[in-house]
Order: structure tokens, then sequence, then C-alpha cells
């Protein structure tokens, strides 16, 4: 069926649909990434988004289930520049139309995805619409771009309390926004138990399980819009218990904190962003995926210290507290997908845990 | 940050083509020498291929185009008292040199500090043993192997691993002398080769792991121990193919992020534990069904597959490796194209591209073609797309080879049972093949299990042969024609399926508004506002090319892939025609598919279009661009065959219009222009069947030159010297359907000289007369060519001058005009006209120190020659003697003939430069790996010939050789007092010859062919013997003789080194 992307400044873009064929408002944001497309689709802090794929050829390989990051695909529409026919991997479980079919995620064919890319890189994030069939009706389609609002998504994608994975001797609560099951993997293969906990859960339900250290997630969307883990963050930072924050996480632990984050142009989205780390002028390539970022003319140097800046832009791309016993990043070390070169930080979490601080 | 210790550096280049070593690494050195320039380093370059851009004045500080021998470097060092010496841009050549130079302690008794990757990391990369403890350290896992010195350990080691196994000899480039044995009388005979062609006689016995993915990644790492991966890469073809002969697509189209991470830590881990500092090419084997992988190969330096990355993702390899080896980390070195991020970072691709490899089986008939882990390819190509399937088709279309899609007219008549075998061959034809399966229904499973080619790369040829039958089934319709046109479908296929006609198809385009855009390739998927000017068609919205421009905007046509008859000659020219347009101020694009060559670096001219080189391609890009004016004589035959198409687009051709290129072609009309002046050539006729070619034969007389016109490189002309050799010929011309008729000639024996002039439309000017080495009947491709031309007398000198003036303002050539001559005695004749640039333009420009190009150019608009400071008439020779040797690549290509004649073999060339003859000679030869001080000859020469190999055969004699000769030969050297050692027919007595030659016994072969279709016959086997074991096998006498003078006079003693930029201090 034909299908028809609006951005919210009214430009349109032609193409098909595949997956559920379902018309869909969402905020439209573009990843260049070229593989790790199962991934992605599971990564929870896609939540309310419509992703674009810069690479064109998306499909490839199908979908190999034990690649998802989380339960099921969390965003909003998957838009891409062709399809393959024919997934071929000797672990695909199926193809990706079939797999969005299943887990009811619109998807749009064969549009100018680079096209579509300049745009949102001029002109910033946008809000859109995707609607299928011959004629949609395009007034209708501005009405409703208009009157979205990106919402949390938060609430939805953090688990219940309750899930522990592993069983190593050392014990992580996990503040779970929205959580890459890959961190929860890092964790277990370095000997740790680590239990989940919600995202709106108080720091002492965590404390009942009595963590070595505490691991703060990823997830979608506005941090600012978290007030209430943001609260329990400051709590735990002054209990003064070993954590370590990614993503959004890495945000709310610096919100917590009274530093300001601000939402980027177009975001870092793909698995090619160099930060350096500036205690060792080491340059790491790191898988990312955020639209806000801590301003760091905000970060109290008396508090803490950038550790990490981003090559493209030079923004804040992790802080370490000067508690000596805080330390977020806002890439993903967990990488999948994308590159394992910075996975050394979740030994220093380990560390950091047997030392008591960094 | 960069090291203030390094201010002059010494480069070394890659030396002459050769299949395995080609292209890439002028421009890689090109690129490097550059990027050290601009941070104020002085250079100093060796490198003996005269046809570089990189042996240009204008891009190192000293250029020594001089044999790449251990005596020539440390010569130059010591002359030029470097600081430091670069080793990684000149490929496996350069690498072996500078090792060498470091092992035996040279560089450090002169202060010379090797730059870039480290020679213990060299040697940790090349050898096999060092390297496999390395892999070891680091966990990972290599190929069951061992290492063997002697034929009884591959044995032995292939007993334990088991058979098949591959065999890889050390230190060789191109996995030259390598291959897969099934079985231990294979195994035998390659290993023999390999050992022999191994520099330290080692070859590699490993586990046959063909029919994994192979996957390559380009990384980077600087000294702080920053490492990105520039690009992975996945071949079509999966491991058993050399990937220089695989097609390669970048990005990997088949893994998953797991299986990419996984190998690219695994490359990240090995340049980490080799210690890199620069770039590195790594080789994987990735099982299809599992995550079990191993390391076949590092590349410690730039490659063939660096240069394609470069040009996949746009990020300068041997630039940013030059800037590290100064010192420099990649967070500190910007990223040229962006001008915003920096070098440390992973380029993303918005796009896919497919690189198809050139193979030289059209000139080598008789050559094996099936592949294996010897590279046979000369060249390639590359096309961009954003899909594979449209990437693919205009990889095929680059290749000129009349396909413009999955057709191929050879397999319509053949049975399945027939495809099928077709489908096990592994061979250049074999991707037509199996997409004709496809188009048959075999199934998927059928052919992957044949070919383990990934079922996702046999879907995308399924999905182009299902547009093929819709295009043949259902109504045109608008929809129907945009999929056609996006998945690479030129008009012409299109018309051809449809039934419709090409215009019919342009005008339907147009009402439908079906008209590609151009998008730009820009390291980073449009996340960052890119500067650079290099883009690619699609079918799209938005175009990105902003053609407005204030300045005069020419078009420059390029030579596509390196092919035998076509080098890197070529793109020189192209390049340094692009230099001197934006000095007039004009505004360049240039359009080229190749991706191994300077001309598509992103940043020669001011739009780089990387497309394929046919009309339809070329009428798209003139509709958006809509450049005043286009040049041609650049490109070769290549540019030269678009001069009719584009000037049918209404654009202007600068210099010699197609209607005098056409005039020099077309036999008649060139002719009339002979006969109006008086010129002699030989006589000929025009022939369209085998009948009028016997006959035009029968009135000439035999022997009688046959050949297609519009060719390059003499493709498809031979000599014929009776009806059958006339039969054969007409035969093998006719495999390619011909448009022009084909060209008869009488064959003229005499020597033959060549000019390169320029011309401005007044009168024309000779930079210097190239006399060859070898008479009339040899392509000049293949000719030893010495300039100046020293037994030319001067009143011949006149004629030839006077010929070309007349045919110059006769053809109204305006622009570059390469004639051939034949002088017998005190007669002229000319041979051919070729109004365009030509091979020999680089050398004798670089020799003569007159900007041929430049000038070219000049006179496009309107400048004389006077006006530029250049007299009319041939320039007055310079006081030194420059020698163009051609080299082969005869060893990588198992079944094509050594001998030479009219049609062009060799793939590269060297220079020797001199004060005087003999050194010069004896340079040239040293160049190309011939050197010889004494040893054993093996005389074998027809019987025309005998008489004229006895001074050459008594001058070895009384030199301390020892001759060898079969009975004919023999017993004519022992009735003239030369005595020899008679030596048996192969298969005779033991040892026939083929065991003489075979067992090292002989240095060098002098064999003249009695026929030139008796492939089956002695000759063709001694040669092939000869060549497959290394030995210099030489087929002309003329060519024995030059080498037979530069051995007894000496002269290569003591030689010596010659900076060309500073050729007037050489005067005598």
């Amino acid at each position: 069926m034909k299908a028809l992307l609006m951005l919210e400044n009214g430009m349109t873009f032609e193409g098909h649909g595949f997956g559920e064929e379902r018309d869909v408002a969402c905020e439209v944001v573009f990843n260049s990434a070229m593989c790790g497309y199962p991934e992605l689709l599971t990564d929870p802090s896609y939540a309310g988004q419509g992703v674009v794929m810069t690479y064109p050829m998306i499909g490839n390989y199908g979908i190999c289930i034990e690649d998802a990051e989380s339960c099921k695909p969390w965003l909003s529409a998957f838009i891409v520049h062709g399809v393959s026919g024919l997934a071929s991997n000797f672990r695909c479980d199926m193809d990706l139309d079939s797999y969005l079919k299943n887990n009811h995620i619109p998807g749009m064919y064969g549009i100018d995805t680079r096209a579509l890319t300049r745009v949102l890189r001029e002109s910033g994030t946008m809000k859109g619409m995707i609607a299928y069939g011959d004629n949609p009706d395009l007034d209708q389609m501005k009405k409703t771009i208009e009157e979205f609002r990106m919402v949390s998504c938060v609430p939805q994608v953090s688990v219940q309390n309750g899930h522990v994975y592993g069983d190593g001797p050392v014990r992580i609560a996990l503040h779970d926004y929205g959580v890459k099951q890959n961190i929860i993997r890092c964790l277990v293969q370095r000997g740790c138990t680590v239990k989940c906990f919600a995202h709106d859960c108080s720091m002492e339900d965590m404390l009942a399980f009595k963590p070595d250290g505490i691991m703060l997630s990823n997830g979608p969307g506005d941090p600012q819009a978290n007030t209430k883990a943001i609260a329990e963050l400051r709590r735990i930072y002054d209990y003064g218990i070993p954590t370590f924050g990614i993503c959004l996480g890495h945000q709310l632990m610096a919100l917590s904190q009274g530093f300001d984050t601000y939402k980027l142009k177009y975001g870092h989205r793909g698995i090619n962003h160099p930060v350096k780390e500036l205690a060792s002028n080491r340059v790491y390539i790191t898988s990312q995926n955020h639209g806000f970022v801590v301003n760091a003319e905000t970060v109290d140097p008396k508090k803490a210290e950038v550790s990490f800046v981003s090559m493209n832009d030079g923004s804040v791309e992790g802080l370490t507290y000067e508690n000596r016993r805080v330390f977020t990043v806002q890439f993903h070390p967990e990488a999948c997908g994308g590159p394992k070169d910075t996975g050394f930080l979740f030994d220093r979490f380990l560390t950091m845990i047997k030392k008591g601080s960094l | 940050m960069k090291r203030d210790s390094i201010k002059k550096v010494v480069i070394i280049g890659s030396g002459p083509i050769v299949i395995g070593q080609a292209a890439e690494f002028d421009y890689a050195g090109t690129q490097a020498c550059r990027a050290l320039r601009e941070e104020g380093i002085e250079v100093v370059l060796i490198n003996s291929n005269p046809a570089t851009i990189m042996t240009d004045k204008q891009i190192a500080d000293r250029v020594y185009i001089e044999p790449l021998t251990t005596d020539t470097v440390k010569k130059v060092i010591l002359k030029e008292k470097p600081d430091s010496i670069l080793p990684t841009l000149g490929g496996q050549a350069a690498l072996n040199l500078a090792v060498e130079l470091e092992e035996s302690g040279f560089l450090r008794e002169n202060g010379v500090e090797m730059i870039g990757t480290k020679a213990d990391t060299i040697r940790m990369a090349e050898d096999r043993e060092l390297f496999k403890e390395a892999m070891d350290r680091i966990h990972q896992p290599c190929a069951e192997s061992d290492i063997a010195e002697d034929l009884d350990s591959c044995l032995a080691i292939a007993k334990r691993i088991g058979y098949p196994v591959i065999v890889r000899p050390a230190y060789t480039l191109g996995g030259s002398g390598g291959g897969i044995a099934y079985n231990e009388e294979q195994l035998h005979a390659i290993a023999t080769t390999g050992l022999h062609r191994s520099r330290v006689h080692q070859v590699l016995i490993e586990r046959c792991i063909s029919g994994w993915k192979e996957i390559e990644y380009e990384v980077m790492r600087d000294h702080n121990g920053n490492c990105i991966t520039v690009c992975n890469m996945e071949n079509f073809d999966p491991v058993g193919v050399h990937t220089g002969d695989s097609i390669v697509v970048a990005p990997c189209q088949t893994l998953a992020d797991k299986e990419t991470q996984m190998l690219r830590s695994a490359a990240l881990a090995i340049i980490e534990e080799l210690k890199i500092e620069g770039g590195c090419n790594v080789q994987f084997a990735l099982n299809p069904n599992s995550f079990e992988y191993c390391v076949i190969e590092v590349n410690p330096r730039v490659s063939r597959s660096s240069a394609l990355a470069s040009k996949a993702t746009g990020y300068p390899i041997a630039k940013v490796a030059s800037k590290i080896a100064l010192g420099y980390t990649l967070d500190e070195i910007q990223n040229a194209i962006t001008k915003k991020t920096f070098a440390c970072f992973e380029p993303t691709l918005d796009y896919c591209v497919v690189k198809f490899p050139k193979w030289p089986f059209d000139k080598f008939v008789h050559a094996a073609r099936s592949l294996g882990t010897q590279m046979k390819a000369t060249g390639e190509v590359m096309g961009i797309a954003p899909s594979f399937e449209c990437a693919l088709m205009k990889a095929i279309r680059c290749l000129e080879q009349n396909m413009f899609d999955l057709r191929d007219k050879e397999l319509d008549g053949l049975s399945d049972e027939e495809l099928l075998e077709r489908i096990h061959a592994v061979d250049d034809r074999r991707l037509f093949a199996v997409a004709e399966a496809i188009r048959r229904n075999f199934s998927f499973d059928r052919i992957y299990n044949i070919t383990k080619i990934d079922k996702w790369f046999l879907e995308k040829l399924r999905v182009l042969l299902d547009v093929e039958k819709r295009l043949k089934t259902e109504e045109l319709t608008r929809d129907l024609l945009y999929t056609a046109k996006d998945m690479g479908y030129i008009d012409q296929s299109i018309a051809d399926f449809t039934g419709k006609s090409v215009e019919e198809l342009r005008r339907l385009q147009d009402e439908w508004n079906i008209h590609p855009v151009y998008k730009m390739v820009d390291t980073c998927a449009a996340e960052f506002d890119a500067a650079t000017p290099y883009y690619y068609s699609t079918y799209g919205t938005q175009n990105e090319v902003d053609p407005t421009s204030d300045r005069k905007k020419v078009m420059v046509i390029g030579s596509g892939p390196i092919r035998i008859g076509q080098g890197i000659e070529f793109d020189f020219c192209s390049v340094h025609s692009v230099w001197a347009l934006r000095k007039m101020g004009c505004e360049t694009i240039i359009v080229n598919n190749n991706p191994e060559t300077v001309s598509t670096d992103f940043d020669i001219a001011d739009r780089l279009y990387f497309e394929p080189l046919t009309p339809e391609d070329v009428l798209h890009i003139v509709q958006v661009e809509k450049p005043d004016a286009a040049v041609v004589q650049f490109g070769g035959q290549t540019a030269i065959k678009l001069a009719k198409a584009i000037e049918e687009m209404g654009i202007e051709i600068l210099g010699t219009s197609f209607d005098s290129i056409d005039e020099a072609e077309d036999r008649e009309r060139f002719d009339a222009i002979l006969n109006q002046y008086g010129i002699p050539r030989a006589a000929g006729r025009m022939v369209y069947t085998c009948e009028e070619a016997l006959k035009a034969a029968e009135e000439l007389g035999y022997p009688v030159l046959v050949r297609p016109s519009y060719v390059l490189g003499g493709q498809g002309m031979n000599i014929a010297y009776n009806r059958q050799d006339i039969i054969d010929q007409i035969g093998i011309i006719n495999t390619v359907h011909q448009e022009h008729p084909i060209l008869v000639d009488k064959y003229i024996m005499g020597t033959e000289v060549e000019v390169d002039a320029v011309c401005d439309g007044v009168d024309s000017m000779i930079p210097g007369i190239m006399q060859h080495v070898e008479r009339a009947g040899i392509h000049s491709g293949d000719s030893i060519s010495v300039y100046p031309a020293l037994s030319i007398p001067a009143h011949i000198q006149d004629v030839i001058v006077d010929y070309t003036r007349k045919l110059a303002l006769s053809l109204r050539v305006k622009g570059l005009l390469n004639i051939q001559f034949i002088v017998r005695g005190e007669e002229v004749y000319i041979i051919e006209a070729n109004p365009r640039s030509s091979r020999t333009v680089p050398y004798i420009s670089k020799v003569t120190n007159i900007p041929i190009v430049d000038l070219a150019v000049g006179t496009f608009f309107g400048k004389t020659l006077p006006e530029m400071g250049y007299e009319y008439g041939l320039q007055p020779a310079r006081p030194l003697i420059a020698i163009k040797m051609p080299v082969f690549s005869f060893e990588k290509l198992y079944g094509a003939d050594v001998d030479l004649g009219p049609e062009m073999k060799s793939t590269g060339e060297v220079l020797g430069i001199a004060d005087n003859y003999d050194e010069a000679m004896a340079k040239a030869f040293r160049g190309a790996g011939i050197h010889l001080i004494r040893g054993n000859a093996l005389i074998t020469v027809r019987d025309s010939d005998k008489e004229e190999v006895l001074p050459i055969a008594q001058g070895l004699y009384k030199m301390g050789w020892k001759l060898y000769a079969t009975e004919g030969t023999c017993d004519f050297l022992s009735d003239h007092d030369i005595p020899c050692v008679r030596t048996f027919k192969i298969g005779t007595h033991t040892p026939d010859i083929a065991d003489r030659v075979l067992s090292g016994q002989i240095d060098l072969v002098i064999n003249t062919p009695s026929s030139n279709t008796e492939h089956h016959k002695d000759g063709y086997r001694i040669r092939r013997y000869a060549v497959e074991a290394g030995i210099p096998c030489l087929t002309s006498l003329d060519t024995a003789k030059a080498l037979y003078e530069s051995i007894s006079h000496g002269a290569e003693d003591n030689l010596s080194v010659i900076d060309i930029t500073r050729l007037e201090e050489y005067k005598k």
C-alpha cells in the first residue's frame, strides 16, 4: 500500500507501507547505523519515535529473536529506503516485515531517506505522521501532527519490580527506565546478580535488596519528566552507594545534582560516535542514542567533572562525581548494536564496587 | 602532536603496474606525498614507474625514477640524507625493501628512522610464524596451518591438517604462486612454484576454508592507541577466490550486529597487538553457519582494499596514515570531507558500493579463466548506489565489455547440465551463469550448495531478473519504468526487453518525470553538512548538486578501469588536464569509476562523479551539470568512444573534434589525407568477413596485420603468416560483435618510432622522438622505447617532423597527437595516428621536462605554443637517455602465451634514465626485475632468426655464459664454433628442456616463436615453464640483443641515481 510521511513543517515524503499499515504520529529521528536494526527496534529508548534508517538496505539478515534488547519493539514507526525480500542469516527467525506485523509496528519503505535525513539535520527533530492509502487527508494529518505530544514513555517501558538475573556474588540493583538487556548481560557476565527495580521505586526498595552497587539504565524521552526518579537519585547519591549510569540514567543523575539538560537539534543516534575520555586522552567509538544532553555550562565543577566529551560536537558524554562513587556516561558501553570498545566501563564499575570508590 | 624531528622523508613507491599491485599505490602514494608536504615535510620519492602521478615534480620535492632495489634506496639515502623513511605506501615491494634495509642495519647507521608502522610490526604481520604467535597471544583463531620450507614438509603438514589445503607463499604480492590443493599431486605442483616464488622460500600450508564468507576490515591506529575501523567489506565470492578477483560489496550486507562487532573487535585487537601506526587491512573467514571465524591475513600498509575503502567511504586512509606517521593522533586530524569532524570517527554509508574486477581474459584468450588464490585482475571498477542491485549494474557497465545487465549471450544455448558446469567453474563469468540459473528457476539451495554465494546476493540477482522478466512481459507503466531505472537498467537494455525504442523510452521518462538525482558521498550519511563534491546517481527526490557556476565549466572524461593497453598513464593525463583546466580558471568535473586512481580522489576536480562511462550515464550528468565543454582526449579509448555521443548532446569538445578523431580512425578518410600529402603507409584493406580478409591477404601478400578498428592496445591484433592464421584471427575478433570493419594491412619490417606532438592549430611541437628497440610487429606498449631516437639520422627525423606537422594540420588537431611510424631505410611509413593522449605522455613529459598535457589544454583556449614559451618543431634532445621498459604479469595468468606481437600484453612499465645508453638500459632491465650478470641461457629460435641470434650467443658465451639449445639451434651454434649443450625436446629424453627450465638450471630463455598459432607446440610450453619458474623469457631478438649489450658493457656495476626534478644538474 502507498504510504505518506508528513513532517511538522508540512513536507511530505512518498513511499510504501510494510509491517502493520496503521496511521501513526510520532517524533521523527534518524539513526546512522549500518546494521543492528533488531537491537534498535527493541531498544526501549525509541518509544514514541519514528526511526529513519540512513542505511538504505534494511532487513538483510532478518530478525534473530535472541538479539532483542527487550521483549518487543517499542518505537512508533520504522522508516527505511529499502527492505530486503529475503532474510539471510543462520540464526534468522523471521523476516523484518513479519516481525513488524507480528508486533503491530507500522513501517514505511521506498522513500528518499537521505533527503529526509537532510531535512531533519537542517530543521531539527520534528513531529510527523505516516498515513497509509492512496489519498490521505492532508489537512487531517496536519492537525494530528499539531495535536501530537511526546509523553514520557518511561512508565510504559520500565519493568515491574522484581526480575532477577544471574547469580553472581556482586549484587546490583538496576533502576530500570527502559533497560537494554545487554546492560544486564554485561553485569551478569562479570559475576553480578542483577535485580530490576521499576522507575518509580524508592531508594528503600532498592536498598532492601542489599545491593553492592546501583545501575541506572537507559530510557526514552525528556529526562526532566522523570521527577520521581530524579528525587530518588538525589537520595541515592547522598547515601553514597557505588552507582553507574548510562544514557537516561546519566541525565537523571545530572539533573538530581542540579545540572540542566537540553534537547539537541537532531540528537546522536548511531554506532560510530567518537568520544574522548579526557583523563586518558583516548578516543573511543561508541553506540549512541540520545536526543537530550547534559548542559556542560550547568555542571558544577565542585560536584562533578566531565569525563567524556563528544568529538563531533563537544557535548557532555560522561560525568564523574566528586564523591568518587558515581560515574555516568551518555553513550552505550553495552553496545548492541554497535562497538564494544567501552565495555571496560562495566569493569570499572565493578572495581569501584570492590574498592568502594573509583 | 607532530614530531619536530621529522623534516625529510623518503617514500618508496610500488614500481611497475603488475597484476596484484596496480594504480592503488599511485593513489595512496600521491595522497600521502601531498599530506606530508602540506605539513612542510620535504619528500624524497623513489619509484621506477614513470607513468605515475606520484613521480611528478609537483608531488614530491625530489623524484628518483630508478629501479626499486636496495642499491637504489641506499644511494638515494646517502645522497639525500633524509631523517625518516615511510615504507607503508608502496605495497609489498616497498615494505620488503625497507625491512631489508632495516635488517641490514643500514637505516640505523645513516640515522634514518622508519616512521609509521615499525619494522617489528611489519615482520610480525608478514612472517607467518611470528604472526601466528601474535594471534595466539590474543586468542584470535587462524585457519590451522603450518609453515614449510621444503616440499616434504609441505606434504607432511597437509597430511596432518587434511586436504584440501591452501598454499600461501610468504612475501609475495597478490598471493602469487599460491593455490588450493585437493590432493598430494596438486600440492606437489603448487608448493613447488610457491616455494620458488617466495622471497624467503617459505610457504604456508593452511586448512582450506573455502566456502566461508570472506570479510575484510580496514582499520586505523595511532601511536596513542586510538583505533577505528574505516569500513568493512564482504566478498560476493566466498573464501577461495582472491579478494582482488572477487566482487566486493561495502559495507557488509549479510552480517548481523553480533557478527559485525565480533569481527570488528577482533580487527581492533589485532591492530593493537601488532602496534600498527597507520592503516591496516584485516581479512577474516567467517563460517556462514556459526560464529566460528578465523583470521586469513593482515596487511600492515595501504593496499588495494584500503584504496577501495577510501573511495567507498570518502575517508582518505593514506592521508591519515601519513599524518599518523608524523606523530599526529586521530583526534588531531581533521575529517577532510566534513571539515567539521575529525579522523577519529567511523564513516557510515547511506549507499552501498560494489567493486568488480577487470580481468584481462579478452586479451589472453588462451589463459585459464579460473579464479583462485592467485589474483588475475588487472584493475577494478566501483559502482555506487543505494541498492546492491543498482550498484552491481553500474559496476557491470563500468567494465566496458559490451555488457549492460545480467545477460550473457554465450549462455543462451546451453543446456541445464552445461549451465550447472558453468556454475561449478569459478571463473570471471560465474556471476552471469548464476544469473542465468536463477532465470531458469534453479532453486537458491541448489545454487548455494555449489557456489556458497550467500542467498542474499542470489535474491538480489533474482530481484534484478524479476524486473527483466516484467519488462519483457508486462505493459510498461511509470511504476515499472521507474523500478527498472532505479535498479540500474539502462535505456538500451529496457529497449531490448520491451521492444520500445530508446527515444521512446527517453520521451516516457521525460513525460513521467523519471530522472536521476545526484547524492553526495560524505562519510557520515548526511548527519553533517559535508564540503566534499563527490557524487553518485540514484533515483530519488532530492538532487544535491548545485551546478551553478560563474566560471567556464569543463567535464573531463576519465579512463575507467586499468586494463592492458589502457593503464595508469591515462589517469596521469586526466589528472593533469584537470589541474591545467583549473589553472585556466575553469570549473572542472571529472567522471570516472576506477577506485584505484588519483583522478577519483575527492579533491582533484571541483566535482567528482563516480559513474559508469556510457553515453547514457554521461548524458544524465550533462543534463544536471550543463557543462560548457568536455574533454575526451586524455581518458584513453574510453573517453574517445564517448566523443560522438557527447557532441550529439550539444556539448563542445575541447581540442580535436569528434570529426577529426573519426578521420584518423576511419581507414578511407585517413587514407585520403595520406594520399593528399604523399605520406606512405602499409597497403591495407577494410574487410567485414573472413572471405574478404583472405582475399585481401592474397592481394597484399603475407605476412599481414589483422586487427579490428577502434580498439586500444592493439586488442585483437595479430600478424597472419598464412590462411589458417587469418581464419583463426577473424574468429577471435568476431567473438565480440564488431560495429566497425576489420583492418588487414601489409606487414612492414623496420624500426618503429613514436612521437607525441602538441598541436595548436597553427603548427605542432614534438617534445621528443622515441625509438623502439623491437622492430615493427611488436606492439609499441610492449616495446622498449628509447628517448632520444639515437639511430634515426637527422634527415629522417626531419621527415618525421614534417609528416607530423602535416597530419596535425590536416586532422585539425588541437591538443595531443600520437603517431607511430616505421622507418625502413630511407622510407618513413606511418602506422597509425591517434589524436589523443598516449601511454608515452607521462614518460616523455617527465624526461623532457615539457608539461605536455598543460600545453595541450592551453591550445584548447586558443593559446599558441610560442605564446606558451615553446618553439614549433622537434625540441632539442636532452643530454640524457631515458628508456621505457615494459613489464609483464605472465606468471599470474596460467596459460597465457608470453610471445610478443602486435597485441599488447604488458601491464606496466619502468624507466631507466642515465647519461649514457648502456647504463639507462641496464637500469631499465633492473627496474623490470631482470638482473643478470652471467649464468645459463637456453636459446631456441626459429630458423629465420638463427643468423641473427649468432652474435648474441657468441657474446654471451664469451662472457662466460653456458648455453643450452635444442637440436636445430644447437647444431647451428656448434657449426659456428659456439659450444652449447644440446637439450632434448619435451618428452623425448630426460632431462628435457622442461626439466632444465623447471629445475632452475636456466637463468635466461631466448625463444622466438616459429608461428603464432602453435600453442600446442614446444615453444609455447618452454615459454610458459620459464614464466612459471620465474625465469626471464625474451621472445624478440631485439630485446635479447639489448639485454646482452647492457650486460656486456658492464654498465650496471655502478648505477647512478638521478633526481628528475633537477635534470639540468646532470647536463654533461
